[in-house]
């Protein structure tokens, strides 16, 4: 029977030879990713155990990934706390994929994946995490779950009671123009498609004008994926992948490379030419109020935000330098940076890119994502507006009810820094 | 019969239902004081006991959209309140049911704050209109969890399961 991707995935996790969307399948997991919510799974994982007279044992420490990164380093006592307790688990469970709040090795989860070789194509990831989509940018099944639900993993290896997910091809074509990014990608399709466009469905990447695109972009693109309520976001593996895992992540083993069956069956394809596309924005309050920048008319940023797992890596802040070199920020704009990982960091170091953006006005921040959730530094006050390249701007979102957030491309934050209101990168800032 | 205390647009953000500044609480015991915590009247009448287990929250669609913190699920289980949406977001959905909170699907729902709905496995009545709404049945893949009283009750059976048939 002809499959899909992610049918094929759940084939092999399952050890069947085919499963076809609707089926409820238990497939085994490959790696299991928690942040500092790993807190709340430790405290349902002994739940579980709770009279069982059982031991509460892990069934695969190697297939942990534990990353702290939510509130790094720890913003107050109670965090502080909860990250110790982590440290302790992770020690007593001997969980060795442990990422702590170090410059040589720590970073935001959805960059230490895959920098790291973690993510294989083909498998199956959950992460207690929203965004864990990012990783079917490596051709894995990646989706986010629950930290109850992380702790029945944790327990038995397998998520329990999964509804197999149609799947929506997304077919590109076409040459990005200059200044038009990843970003404006996934910005587009998210806009045509609304924010529950594709709530229990998969969203499969495909066409020329992907199979041109870095790894670093589809991590974008894949990441946001759940924006438009998919489970997950995949790209089938090919040559860039091979190249990425093996040049960039470490991987030494066998790199398997697959695509859907050509028969297979699909809930609705897209098609998309990139050509068209210029530089986007997604306004208050929700992902989907996807506005051309040129069509916005002068809308006033108090801060500016490049950074985290959805635009925190090397060729991004690589095109943020390229505008802001020998140039000035806006006085009355604040522009944070927050590379993805402190690997990324001390590339953009080695390259001047850091230097670039701070003697620009910029503020190079540690790798963490505190910021897009408002839950650590970066704060917006009343009726302010942040024009960052997270992933999210819901109200409330970084922090403050009363403050907007609008979402962009890297390039479309560099040169809103230099004018001070959101502005088309392609009309040269200033 | 059932009172809707609260009502709410479309794509209502686990960020809304849970603001993340209150995320380094994670027990489902210390987690209800922040519910609706940028709704400030609300959050006081749950606090102050004014809103009876039960109560209805009504939505639009995508109810419990982005972050995946089950907060948002835990905070209203503490209240036991019931959620009644034209959808739910798959991971909201799927904490809720996890850790039974209860949801109801229901594309077609119009009511106001104020009103009485029966809630019927099958069906809505709204008392106050009178007027009836489909109610859709829970993705058939989680019905073993609902049974079983949540998830942790779930995985337990499970484990002891699985720990039976290895001593055998």
């Amino acid at each position: 029977m002809a499959m899909t991707m992610v049918e094929k995935i759940l084939a092999r996790a399952t050890g069947q030879k085919s499963v076809k969307a609707g089926e409820v399948v238990e497939p085994k997991v490959s790696l299991a990713m928690s942040h500092e919510n790993a807190a709340l799974v430790i405290n349902q994982f002994m739940e579980i155990y709770k009279d069982t007279g059982l031991k509460p044992k892990i069934w695969d420490p190697d297939k942990i990934a534990i990353i702290l990164d939510h509130r790094v380093p720890a913003e107050s006592a109670k965090t502080a706390t909860n990250q110790k307790k982590i440290r302790e688990f992770v020690a007593a469970q001997k969980i060795k994929k442990f990422h702590d709040i170090r410059g040589d090795e720590g970073g935001i989860c959805h960059q230490i994946l895959p920098e790291n070789g973690y993510v294989l194509p083909g498998t199956v990831v959950v992460g207690t995490d929203s965004h864990t989509t990012s990783h079917g940018a490596l051709g894995a099944f990646s989706f986010g779950l629950g930290a109850t639900e992380m702790a029945a993993v944790w327990a038995l290896g397998r998520v329990l009671n999964v509804e197999v997910p149609k799947t929506i091809k997304v077919m590109a074509k076409g040459k990005f123009n200059p200044y038009v990014l990843p970003k404006d990608f996934i910005l587009y399709l998210i806009g045509q498609l609304s924010a529950e466009g594709a709530n229990f469905k998969v969203l499969e990447y495909h066409g020329p004008a992907l199979e041109r695109m870095s790894t670093s972009g589809r991590l974008t693109v894949a990441n946001m994926s759940v924006e438009a309520g998919a489970t997950s976001g995949i790209f089938p593996p090919d040559k860039e992948t091979l190249r990425y895992l093996k040049e960039e992540a470490g991987v030494k083993g066998p790199v398997e490379i697959f695509g859907p069956d050509p028969e297979a069956e699909y809930d609705q394809v897209i098609e998309i030419d990139v050509s068209r596309l210029e530089p986007l924005v997604a306004c208050p309050h929700t992902v989907d109020n996807v506005k051309p920048v040129k069509k916005l008319g002068r809308v006033k940023v108090n801060q500016i935000v490049i950074g985290s797992c959805t635009n925190g890596r090397l060729d991004d802040l690589a095109i943020a330098a390229r505008i802001l070199r020998g140039q000035k920020i806006a006085r009355g704009v604040r522009m944070l940076v927050f590379p993805a990982s402190f690997r990324i960091y001390q590339q953009a170091l080695q390259l001047g890119y850091l230097a670039t953006l701070i003697k620009a006005g910029a503020v190079i921040m540690n790798p963490g994502c505190g910021c897009c959730l408002g839950v650590h530094e970066g704060a917006l006050g009343d009726s302010e507006v942040a024009l960052s390249t997270t992933n999210r701007n819901f109200k409330g979102r970084m922090g403050n009810p009363k403050a907007e957030v609008y979402l962009c491309s890297p390039a479309v934050a560099a040169a809103s820094a230099l004018t001070g209101y959101i502005t088309d990168p392609g009309k040269g800032g200033k | 019969m059932a009172k809707v205390v609260l009502k709410l647009g479309d794509d209502i953000s686990t960020d809304i239902i849970y603001p993340g500044r209150y995320m380094a609480t994670v027990l489902p015991s210390e987690t209800p004081q922040y519910a609706f915590a940028d709704l400030p009247e609300f959050n006081s009448k749950l606090k102050a006991g004014q809103i009876p287990a039960g109560s209805v929250v009504v939505a639009g669609k995508n109810f419990g959209c982005g972050s995946s913190r089950e907060q948002a699920a835990s905070t209203l289980k503490g209240y036991e309140l019931v959620i009644v949406a034209r959808n739910f977001a798959r991971i909201f959905m799927q904490n809720a049911i996890n850790l039974g909170l209860r949801l109801v699907v229901c594309p077609g729902i119009e009511a106001e704050e104020g009103d009485e709905l029966e809630i019927l496995p099958d069906k809505i009545i709204n008392k106050t209109s009178g007027r009836e709404f489909k109610v859709e049945p829970l993705p058939k893949a989680r019905q073993a969890i609902i049974d079983a009283g949540g998830l942790i009750a779930y995985t337990r059976q499970r484990l002891l399961a699985r720990a039976g048939s290895k001593k055998k």
